[in-house]
């Protein structure tokens, strides 16, 4: 999980908009059900929580399980009051932590 | 059931019957066992009553948007959205994406809070065999909303 996380958001943005953030981030998402070739289970490693904070306060949680694909895509939205910073963290199995900031300046 | 390496096919007649039951079910979960009733099934039945606690979930309000026919079982594009105003009064604090044939029924869990706006969200699942996708969303006031969908996968997404 070293590659950076793809996201977009529309523009223009003005204050009370409530606009679409799309995500998307390379992960194996491996399931943990998938074993190798002389049976030994491959263990689980998946993307198992996602949250975005907008100046801190949670806009949107993502608590997520082996039935989301490969390289998770996430669209959610959310309300802008103003400008700000768009804070975006994933989280895997291994410990691996990926954290995107986005900055908002409405118009 | 969980080891679908092969192209899966689904009995035509098979599949009408399911789309047919799953209409006729209204409340959605009024008969539990005119569904399927081996393993995940269970599985899936008991996690709903998990997150449902007492509640009867009604119909309405919430839209769960699959494709009717999947080709790939590992990358299935849905879309959830709950009509809500998203106040601090009135909003969906939850959506939960429950698989009723995948070898685990839990999918994802999204949390919503009044600064999401919209109760929305979009991402793509893994489908093992064609089944019905429940979405099931928590309201503010404690009452729950749910939908269901049926898929047809062409390929499973078991990674085998």
């Amino acid at each position: 999980m070293t590659t950076k996380p793809r996201v977009r958001i529309p523009s223009p943005i003005k204050a009370g908009d409530v606009i679409e953030v799309k995500t998307l981030i390379s992960h194996v998402m491996e399931t943990g059900q998938r074993k190798t070739s002389d049976g030994k289970v491959i263990p689980r490693n998946i993307i198992h929580s996602f949250v975005a904070r907008f100046n801190g306060a949670e806009v949107f949680k993502a608590e997520l399980a082996p039935g989301i694909s490969a390289n998770p895509y996430l669209a959610f939205h959310m309300r802008v009051p103003g400008s700000g910073d768009l804070e975006m963290t994933w989280l895997d199995d291994g410990g691996n932590k990926v954290v995107e900031t986005v900055k908002i300046a409405v118009t | 059931m969980l080891q679908c390496n092969g192209i899966c096919v689904v009995d035509r007649r098979e599949f009408v019957l399911g789309a047919t039951a799953a209409a006729l079910l209204a409340p959605v979960l009024a008969e539990p066992a005119l569904a399927q009733s081996k393993g995940p099934e269970n599985e899936w039945q008991q996690l709903l009553k998990r997150i449902l606690g007492d509640a009867t979930p009604t119909e309405g309000r919430i839209a769960l948007e699959l494709p009717e026919i999947a080709e790939n079982g590992n990358t299935v594009p849905f879309n959830v959205s709950v009509e809500s105003r998203m106040t601090e009064s009135d909003h969906v604090k939850a959506i939960h994406l429950i698989s009723t044939a995948n070898p685990q029924p839990a999918v994802a869990t999204f949390r919503f809070t009044p600064a999401s706006g919209k109760a929305s969200v979009a991402s793509r699942m893994r489908l093992a065999q064609t089944q019905d996708v429940v979405a099931l969303a928590e309201l503010s006031d404690g009452k729950f909303l749910m939908a269901r969908q049926a898929v047809r996968v062409t390929i499973g997404g078991c990674g085998g």
